[in-house]
């Protein structure tokens, strides 16, 4: 990285770490922690979609494993909440070796839908699963005092602030471990010409399904965190399309295949949608929706490479 | 000792058989083209052999190893590199990037792969064009990246699919000179071409295939006179 | 119900077959086309099968616009950017809907066609044989049209081979246009057969879209005849599905169906591809 964007990345790490202390608020702390998280979930999703070029329109799925292991080990007192992040973490990689295996020998956009399917059978699964609560959810139940073990701060939420920011980083770091190892190369060659990437020796299943694990583990320590911040999930909120639809979106939008792509689109959208649902009231939940899509269409014709390709070509230009 | 041994391979699409009861050698060190008409089956050939495609019948042995159901990325391993008719950069990649991925089969360090790249790029007289984006190259450049690609894996045999096709006239002699250092230095070649002048002067055994058998396997010089394939392929009036 | 299916599903396939793109906004236009048919019932009080040469029309405006405002520019753009194209489009489509009409559950009282059967001891709706019988007629209608007609003819002959087509005489940017007016206009019928008796409201278009997924990937994408078969099949499991399991699993069947079948055979039981 050259030294003076090594400079800035620290500056904004160091503006990120002190702004709690300034900013005492609870909502726009709330916001900012939605915006890390939603781009930490939108960096998972990168890592498999952006640098490896599979397309997956379903990964709620980890997000809900995440939420649901980290529910289930503190309502039935299994275990601290950060030893159920380790084991959704693992059921999620599991997971996706297991949704891999098949369907990782479609292409294209026979394997968007596929993975669409996919998403939807774990959605009308959880909705009917007893065990996790079904359609009514799973209330987390409240630790007083607040104790890092548990997971739990009431006493003020900035503690998640951190901890989710420590997502955030960890998500950019493996990306960037990622991107300058001869994994990310394989990524890369994966996602442009499966075929000829083959022919050089490369081990395209295996590829995939390490971006596929990677991925998965990173979203569900998200949806962990989800969990304990919300206290309260249900199949609706941690399982539906729309949420699979809204990480792509925020990825796309920053830059699919770059290091800030995510962040960036995060840090647009989530101020965006509060925007408009505060000013538009009661419809802005939709318009803010539309104007996503109409941005997507828009990226997507103009500058497949987001809003972070725009500033790149921005600066090439000069 | 033969390097690659094919035999009887024969693959069916449909109704359409592309190859059928194939059978040659290629021992270390040789160069030998593949002609014949279009649909002949040749890059249908390769595909058997690179593990592309799965033969209906027949073996393909390296080094006396059974390599016939391996999948391409085993056999590349193995030091058998293709070259692609329908060009395939990776597009999004420079084309030191490109090289790279290649490179990476014999190391997994950056550096190390790098430098591989770079000097396969300076063999094939890429390497000032090294941080360029891939998409931007010419076809002949391309040609140049995808060799590029394939030799940084450091093969034993490099299959060649056209290499002069598409490419103006002014940039053959290049990339032909090219082919005969490889070969100079000790690779393994089977090239498959339609310009003849080409073959002719680079070869040291063709094979001729119609219709997805083949119907000659001798020098140069005795296949210009072969009947068959002069009546397949080569015309009356065509002279050496 | 698995022939309207197979409507709304030979609309994709036909643009599939053109393009190799995936319309994924295809739910989307069923909304709207189911919309148009509500909002002329509840303003000019035209019966929905009255309105369907209307619906029809406008989602075949719909489909000739989205081509020469949207995918024109990404016909040849990485596969990326042609998902999230029409992606954005269905997101787009849907909060606009949202946004105009509320989310509201919207529905056309006293229809045309409206009670139900008794057929052999089955009690079918009547709206359900009137929706099938027009989905049906609507195929016959466009797979006339494919085959029997110069148009429909070059239609699949820029289908399976777009340079040769060309090369012909044929524009190509007009059959494409015309392929995506055509798949509108599928929809366009579909919908107007469905707000007869189903809901309107903005989320409709989705569970039909995937549906209508499984329905072309089963015939083959591309091949729009055989995506008849692949309605029917997947209107069938879902009624299978919804009897034999629960019925809020039954669409769990589909989607499996389209799993195995895309792993077993991913050209589908008929396809090209």
């Amino acid at each position: 990285m050259p030294r003076a964007r090594m400079v800035l990345v620290l500056a904004a790490l160091t503006l990120a770490l002190v702004v709690p202390a300034v900013v005492t608020l609870p909502y726009p702390r709330d916001v900012l922690i939605r915006i890390f998280l939603f781009a930490a979930l939108a960096q998972a999703w990168n890592i498999l979609a952006g640098y490896c070029g599979q397309i997956s329109l379903g990964h709620a799925i980890f997000f809900g494993t995440g939420a649901y292991t980290s529910g289930l080990f503190v309502a039935r007192d299994v275990g601290s909440p950060w030893l159920a992040m380790l084991v959704g973490a693992g059921i999620a990689v599991i997971l996706s070796q297991l949704i891999g295996a098949p369907v990782f020998r479609l292409r294209g956009h026979y394997f968007a839908i596929a993975t669409i399917a996919v998403g939807e059978i774990v959605h009308i699964l959880a909705v009917n699963w007893e065990f996790i609560g079904a359609a009514r959810g799973l209330y987390i139940p409240v630790k007083r005092p607040d104790s890092f073990v548990n997971f739990q701060f009431h006493q003020s939420k900035a503690v998640y602030y951190y901890i989710v920011l420590g997502l955030l980083v960890l998500g950019l770091g493996v990306t960037r471990l990622i991107e300058r190892s001869r994994l990310g190369y394989y990524f890369r060659a994966v996602r442009e010409e499966q075929d000829a990437a083959a022919s050089l020796g490369v081990r395209v299943a295996r590829t995939k399904r390490v971006a596929f694990a990677v991925s998965a583990a990173l979203t569900a320590a998200c949806g962990t965190f989800y969990a304990q911040y919300v206290l309260f999930i249900d199949p609706e909120s941690v399982f539906p399309l729309s949420l699979s639809i809204l990480i792509c979106l925020i990825a796309v939008l920053g830059g699919v295949g770059t290091l800030w792509g995510p962040l960036v689109g995060a840090a647009v959208l989530i101020p965006l949608g509060e925007i408009t649902r505060i000013y538009l009231g009661g419809t802005g939940k939709a318009l803010d929706l539309v104007i996503y899509g109409a941005l997507i269409m828009v990226i997507s014709v103009v500058q497949p490479a987001g809003l972070v390709g725009v500033v790149r070509r921005l600066r090439e230009a000069r | 000792m033969t390097l690659l041994h094919v035999e009887g391979l024969t693959k069916r699409f449909g109704g359409l058989v592309a190859n059928r009861e194939i059978s040659f050698s290629v021992a270390p060190g040789e160069l030998v083209g593949v002609i014949g008409p279009n649909g002949a089956g040749k890059s249908t050939l390769f595909d058997l052999i690179t593990g592309f495609q799965r033969p209906d019948a027949g073996a393909v042995r390296l080094d006396g190893a059974d390599i016939t159901r391996e999948r391409p990325d085993e056999i590349s391993r193995r030091g058998v590199a293709r070259t692609f008719q329908k060009l395939r950069p990776f597009a999004g990649m420079t084309v030191l990037e490109n090289v790279m991925v290649g490179a990476f089969q014999k190391t997994a360090d950056v550096r190390a792969a790098r430098e591989t790249a770079q000097r396969a790029l300076d063999a094939v007289g890429l390497g000032d064009r090294a941080g360029a984006h891939a998409r931007g190259l010419s076809t002949g450049q391309r040609k140049r990246l995808e060799l590029a690609r394939a030799l940084a894996t450091r093969p034993r045999l490099l299959l060649l699919d056209e290499v002069t096709g598409g490419v103006d006239q002014a940039t053959i002699p290049g990339l032909v000179r090219l082919v005969r250092e490889l070969h100079a230095g000790g690779l393994a070649l089977v090239v498959i071409e339609h310009n003849m002048r080409v073959i002719m002067e680079i070869s040291q055994r063709i094979v001729a295939l119609q219709l997805g058998q083949v119907i000659a396997d001798a020098s140069p010089a005795d296949i210009v006179r072969d009947r068959r394939v002069i009546d397949a392929y080569l015309g009356e009036s065509w002279r050496t | 119900m698995g022939l309207v299916y197979a409507l709304i599903a030979a609309g994709l396939s036909l643009i599939f077959g053109l393009m190799e793109i995936v319309n994924f906004a295809h739910g989307e236009f069923l909304m709207l086309a189911m919309f148009a048919s509500f909002w002329a019932w509840a303003l000019w009080r035209l019966d929905p099968l009255v309105s369907l040469p209307l619906s029809a029309a406008v989602l075949a405006l719909l489909g000739w616009a989205t081509y020469h405002g949207l995918v024109r520019f990404i016909l040849d753009a990485p596969m990326l950017a042609q998902i999230f194209a029409t992606f954005g489009l269905a997101v787009f489509l849907r909060s606009a809907a949202q946004a105009l009409w509320g989310a509201d559950f919207h529905v056309v009282k006293n229809p045309l066609v409206q009670g139900r059967l008794a057929l052999g001891g089955v009690f079918v709706g009547v709206p359900q044989l009137v929706a099938s019988a027009g989905a049906l007629l609507a195929f016959g209608l466009l797979y006339w049209f494919i085959t029997r007609t110069e148009t429909g003819l070059a239609l699949q002959a820029t289908a399976q081979d777009r340079q040769a087509a060309s090369l012909m005489g044929i524009d190509t940017q007009r059959m494409f246009a015309l392929g995506w007016a055509l798949g509108g206009a599928c929809v366009g019928v579909a919908g107007g057969l469905l707000a007869s008796f189903f809901y309107v409201f903005p989320e409709v278009g989705g569970p039909f879209a995937l549906l209508a997924y499984v329905a072309v990937a089963l015939g083959g994408f591309g091949n729009v005849p055989a995506t008849l078969a692949g309605g029917v099949v997947v209107g069938l499991v879902e009624v299978l599905g919804g009897l034999l399991i629960d019925p809020s699993l039954k669409l769990i069947g589909v989607f499996a169906l389209y799993l195995l079948v895309v792993l077993w055979r991913p050209q589908g039981l008929f396809g090209r591809f």
